[in-house]
């Protein structure tokens, strides 16, 4: 199990930092693989913002004496990362370089469902009582608006378009919830953050979440999903192989030589 | 006179004043087939070459090897992406009056009818190999494009404004990516130095045949004739030689090419010829990661298929 910080603010930003590392590692590999061509114009630029947004919060580490970003983004081990489950699920069969068969689906239910918990967490964030972690929200949120209009979009077109359309929907959604159940979760550093007033509670997010978005799911006739609890919590460092995958070819070229200037 | 009144031989003859006189061609204006042609050949290859261009770089950006570095080249390919669409929009609109659209090009691509740049058949090994593209490829394209920039159709001319300005930042990038390299350990100088090694021949194919003559067709003569592009084929080459190969030569790195000379008396580049059987193969999509990259495409455009089918019956 990973190591917990004694100090709440690293805690948490492990979290949001992996978080948005994995998201954008993901969107990554569908590089040049997406829909059409203007889908992959955006796609990219999400997934470029996100690595950004990622980039922030590893800084703010390096800021707080826990080593350089760059090392603390590559080479820390699956064990001691943060991430929620939901972000290292690969998209699909097949590796991104040879013969992927990624699920549009899947990553359209996935991004809809990270990114609303996103918006959720840094519209909460621009109120924490650290202030680097405040000012780095109001940035990020800017962002983030379009990000949202982005896969609501998707979301909402895609389940009341085709049958097909719905059945792939449904199946990927079902697949995106299973594995949410540490979302919301800032696992055993949960009330040290809390009452650190860094950002609001689990269950206070949780439930801001689910009215944000309701009408959203009124308008494809879903009934709002209900997180169970994570059979494995990624804030406690509990882990799939997949996310020690996706670190090693994130750190391929970095680890070849930590010393290096790249 | 009206232009439907018009014979066709005298459109023709107005067309070509209109060329010769410097004038700017739009979308919805008459041109000859020919003209055209021309065009959709040219344009619909750039645009489907810069999607397919995003492939062997996309190997490299989960791979970048720092935050920075990940941010710059998905930029960069993101940028290539935007280009493609770009591209693909001008095209579109020179197709329609031949009731074709984008999935016809598409289907052309797959079906190999159209081709997509010889450079983007080769394999990318390293991460050296990621910064060489974008230092010494785009800078090849900047000089390709920037050769077009007044060219007489006036929507490519527009699109390639933007282009070239994007080019630029990724040349700046792939430099940056290789200085690092070339100042850093042994390791990182060989890296460099392989990459060059790999590439050297690529990087000369890239500005295509010196004439038909080489490998039995070049479709430089025409694009010249209607003022599409203003230099040849080796013009453009000689111009890159003359632009790289001190910048080259001044980071440490060896061309693999001793014979490689400036003719004091000719003022031109004698280099080895690099083997244009190669290049033909390629021209075949039989380059070494043709039909990989090919398949790539094909498959992602196949499972995504529903989506579009999705998309378009809540249009209908």
């Amino acid at each position: 199990m990973t190591q917990k910080f004694e100090n709440p603010v690293v805690e948490l930003l492990f979290q949001l930092a992996d978080d948005d590392y994995l998201f954008s590692y993901r969107g990554s590999e569908w590089l040049g693989l997406a829909p059409h061509i203007e889908e992959d114009v955006a796609f990219s630029s999400i997934t470029q913002d996100t690595m950004g947004h990622a980039t922030v919060y590893y800084r703010l580490l390096e800021g707080l004496g826990l080593g350089a970003a760059d090392s603390l983004a590559h080479i820390r081990p699956a064990a001691e990362r943060k991430n929620s489950i939901l972000v290292e699920r690969p998209n699909g069969e097949g590796c991104y370089m040879e013969n992927p068969r990624y699920d549009w689906a899947y990553a359209v239910a996935r991004s809809y469902i990270y990114t609303t918990a996103k918006k959720i967490k840094i519209d909460s964030l621009k109120s924490s009582s650290d202030q680097s972690l405040a000012e780095a929200a109001v940035k990020i949120s800017m962002e983030l608006y379009y990000h949202l209009l982005h896969w609501k979009t998707w979301f909402v077109q895609l389940f009341n378009a085709t049958e097909e359309a719905r059945n792939r929907m449904t199946k990927a959604l079902e697949k995106v919830v299973a594995d949410s159940g540490d979302l919301f979760s800032f696992g055993d550093a949960a009330s040290e953050i809390t009452n650190a007033s860094l950002i609001e509670s689990e269950q206070v997010l949780l439930n801001r979440w689910t009215e944000y978005v309701k009408p959203v799911f009124e308008t494809i006739k879903v009934a709002v999903p209900t997180f169970g609890k994570p059979e494995r919590n990624g804030r406690n460092g509990e882990h799939t192989n997949e996310l020690q995958d996706a670190i090693d070819t994130m750190s391929e070229v970095y680890a070849t030589d930590l010393a290096a200037a790249w | 006179m009206t232009a439907d009144v018009l014979l066709e031989k005298d459109l023709q003859a107005q067309f070509e004043e209109r060329i010769a006189a410097g004038d700017k061609i739009e979308a919805d204006d008459w041109m000859p087939e020919e003209y055209r042609l021309a065009l959709i050949k040219l344009i619909s290859m750039h645009g489907i070459s810069e999607i397919m261009g995003a492939l062997p770089e996309k190997e490299w950006v989960p791979k970048a090897p720092t935050l920075y570095r990940k941010l710059g080249i998905m930029a960069k390919v993101q940028d290539e992406m935007g280009h493609g669409q770009l591209l693909l929009r001008v095209a579109e609109d020179l197709i329609k009056p031949l009731g074709k659209n984008r999935e016809d090009l598409m289907q052309d691509l797959f079906a190999g009818r159209l081709k997509f740049h010889n450079v983007f058949h080769m394999a990318t090994k390293s991460w050296g190999d990621a910064g060489l593209i974008g230092w010494l490829v785009d800078g090849a394209a900047i000089i390709t494009q920037t050769n077009m920039l007044n060219a007489s159709y006036a929507p490519y001319a527009r699109a390639l404004q933007r282009i070239c300005a994007e080019e630029v930042f990724h040349a700046q990038h792939g430099e940056a990516i290789i200085l690092a390299l070339a100042e850093g350990t042994e390791k990182q100088k060989e890296m460099v130095q392989d990459a060059l090694n790999r590439w050297w021949e690529a990087l000369l194919f890239f500005f295509g045949p010196p004439s038909s003559d080489t490998t039995g067709s070049t479709k430089q003569d025409i694009t010249i004739k209607y003022k599409i592009r203003i230099n040849t084929n080796e013009e453009l080459r000689q111009g890159f030689l003359s632009k790289y190969i001190p910048r080259i030569q001044s980071i440490g790195l060896t061309i693999p090419d001793p014979t490689l000379r400036f003719d004091e008396e000719t003022q031109k580049w004698i280099y080895q010829q690099p083997n244009w059987e190669n290049f033909k193969k390629i021209q075949r999509n039989e380059g070494p990661k043709s039909q990989e990259r090919l398949k790539l495409r094909r498959t992602s455009y196949d499972d995504t298929a529903w989506v579009r089918e999705a998309l378009s019956a809540q249009i209908g």
